[in-house]
């Protein structure tokens, strides 16, 4: 096979991949901009015949899709700020303070990341449910900033940190500086670029997220997009452009973030797999 | 003194969390499995008794966890082999030197693994609809009969699989891409040098250089597929005749619509055990595997 045939071959078949990992994404814009009713015909329409945003505008106005947008921001934001903040303080202090059983502790919390996350979910629930907590922000935030980037985030931010010479802190320690202001000072400016890597990557697993928020989430008020697009689903089930709009808000927000910001997350998808 | 002290301020907020969510949360659930705490105990803790290893004994006696377990386990067995092979392929593609445009193809290969798994089960749902889906219209034009993907138990699972392939093999395309880049060049030009053929090529230095890698990608996605839940409760909620219930979905069932909390935990350590020992001898055979080589 000549060189030119094999490299028709080869983007030919790249374009048909791309085809079909963008057609149901392609599809679901569309068809959210259809007049209800008629998507259901034959054969499928590929375009909308009278584009309409009346699907956006029944989701917003009547089914609460604005609130459980807000509701997504919210709760995804503060995971990603909360966890940063538990993660980089962590992973410092692991990569470059001394302490007893350092070491030990590490491969403790790298050993419990074999714990899949659902078997803390029954006690988890019982343990806020006397507290609380359940129905709340808070019962999906707290146990979100343990476990939707908790161990990952803290490993990711220590294999970065270790970079730093230990000169630059020795050299400040020499100076009179405090642990906390050669943190703040020296090091966080040093970590940045993992900061945003570990942000995105934490910002989109939350807004996601669906198990956890599902079962804590017991009320409409507090849903987030995907516990609440699940559950209008199961209402309209043969809604098609209604539904499609609904997954077009939840899915576009995550899409767009990553287009922004591909670079970043794409390293800490590569730095997170070569762990061990 | 002042720097040993100063470390454990760091660890503080990190630790707290993962020790009250997650850790506690685990040494409690083992604990839970033991009890038949249900709805009863729910309402009133003096209703709570300890059962030894009773929800273990009878779990393992119930028809609906075996199925509940030969689901995942059909997803599992068939559902990883094609992701990998799916993500190998495309890593391939977009590693040739013949292929162009490759910033934009790995961008929109990989685009589907960012999105929502709710969202796109409900953009599934549309594509496999048995009457106005995309899907049975294009098999149709190859004169094949409308499948009822939502409704026939035999054809349910596969459009899972198919929605887990289509929604993950970017994840891996991205790590093993980066491992067919790390090939050093000259053992490629060596061989073509030695007149070794494109499949020999692949056979011989592309897989061997490869092997920790889709090990390593193997046992993760191993166990990110024995979790699988959101699927099937958006897609198919289960159903057709439970034939898409997971272990998982088996376990938030027993918990949450039932509140068999008891039964429910020890439904998610015969899980976590079972995904330990299938990783774990992945691992081993892996190990065994480059020691011999």
């Amino acid at each position: 096979m000549s060189a030119r045939a094999a490299a028709w071959w080869i983007n030919g078949a790249l374009v048909v991949a791309t085809a079909l990992a963008l057609f149901p994404l392609a599809w679901m814009l569309s068809v959210s901009f259809m007049q209800p009713g008629t998507a259901s015909s034959l054969p499928p329409p590929l375009l909308p015949a009278h584009p309409t945003l009346g699907n956006y505008h029944e989701l917003f106005a009547h089914a609460g899709m604005g609130r459980y947008f807000l509701n997504s921001v919210f709760i995804a934001t503060s995971i990603t700020l909360l966890s940063l903040a538990c993660n980089t303080l962590a992973g410092y202090a692991f990569a470059k303070l001394r302490f007893a059983g350092r070491e030990k502790l590490f491969g403790m919390l790298v050993g419990g990341l074999v714990i899949p996350a659902q078997v803390a979910m029954l006690p988890l629930f019982l343990l806020l449910k006397y507290v609380g907590l359940v129905n709340t922000y808070a019962g999906v935030i707290l146990p979100g900033t343990a476990t939707v980037f908790g161990i990952v985030g803290i490993f990711l931010v220590r294999q970065y940190a270790r970079t730093i010479p230990d000169d630059l802190l020795e050299a400040a320690r020499v100076d009179g500086a405090g642990e906390a202001r050669i943190f703040l000072q020296i090091v966080l400016p040093l970590l940045k670029p993992i900061l945003v890597t570990l942000a995105v990557l934490t910002f989109l697993t939350a807004w996601n997220d669906f198990m956890w928020p599902l079962i804590v989430l017991t009320g409409q008020q507090h849903y987030t997009l995907p516990v609440g697009l699940a559950s209008l689903s199961r209402e309209h089930v043969q809604d098609f452009e209604l539904m499609m709009a609904g997954a077009v808000i939840t899915v576009l927000p995550v899409l767009l973030l990553f287009l922004a910001l591909q670079r970043y997350y794409l390293r800490g998808l590569l730095l997170g797999s070569v762990k061990g | 003194m002042r720097k040993i002290s100063a470390a454990w301020w760091f660890l503080a907020p990190a630790l707290l969390v993962l020790g009250v969510f997650f850790l506690l949360p685990v040494l409690a659930g083992l604990a839970l499995s033991l009890t038949d705490y249900d709805l009863y105990a729910l309402a009133d803790l003096r209703n709570l008794r300890f059962v030894g290893l009773h929800n273990y004994w009878e779990l393992l006696h119930r028809p609906e966890f075996w199925a509940a377990l030969g689901h995942t386990l059909y997803f599992v067995i068939v559902g990883v082999p094609l992701s990998l092979l799916a993500s190998l392929g495309a890593a391939l593609l977009l590693n040739s030197p013949l292929s162009k445009a490759r910033a934009f193809f790995r961008t929109a290969l990989f685009a589907p693994v960012v999105t929502t798994v709710v969202a796109v089960a409900v953009i599934w749902r549309y594509l496999f609809n048995p009457k106005y889906g995309m899907v049975n219209f294009v098999l149709g034009h190859f004169g094949i009969a409308p499948v009822d993907w939502l409704g026939d138990p035999h054809w349910a699972m596969p459009m899972i699989i198919l929605f887990a392939v289509w929604k993950n093999f970017g994840y891996n395309m991205i790590i093993l891409l980066a491992g067919l880049q790390a090939i050093p060049q000259e053992l490629y030009e060596a061989a073509r040098i030695d007149g070794a053929s494109v499949w020999r090529q692949f056979r011989h230095i592309t897989l061997p250089s490869l092997a920790p890698i889709l090990l390593m990608v193997g046992i993760l996605t191993v166990s990110g597929y024995f979790q699988l839940f959101a699927e099937p409760y958006v897609i198919t909620e289960g159903g057709p005749l439970q034939s898409t219930e997971s272990v998982l979905y088996l376990m938030y069932d027993e918990g949450f619509k039932w509140w068999n909390m008891g039964t429910a935990s020890a439904v998610a350590f015969l899980l976590f055990v079972l995904m330990f020992a299938v990783t774990a001898a992945m691992w081993r055979a892996g190990e065994a595997r480059e020691s011999l080589t």
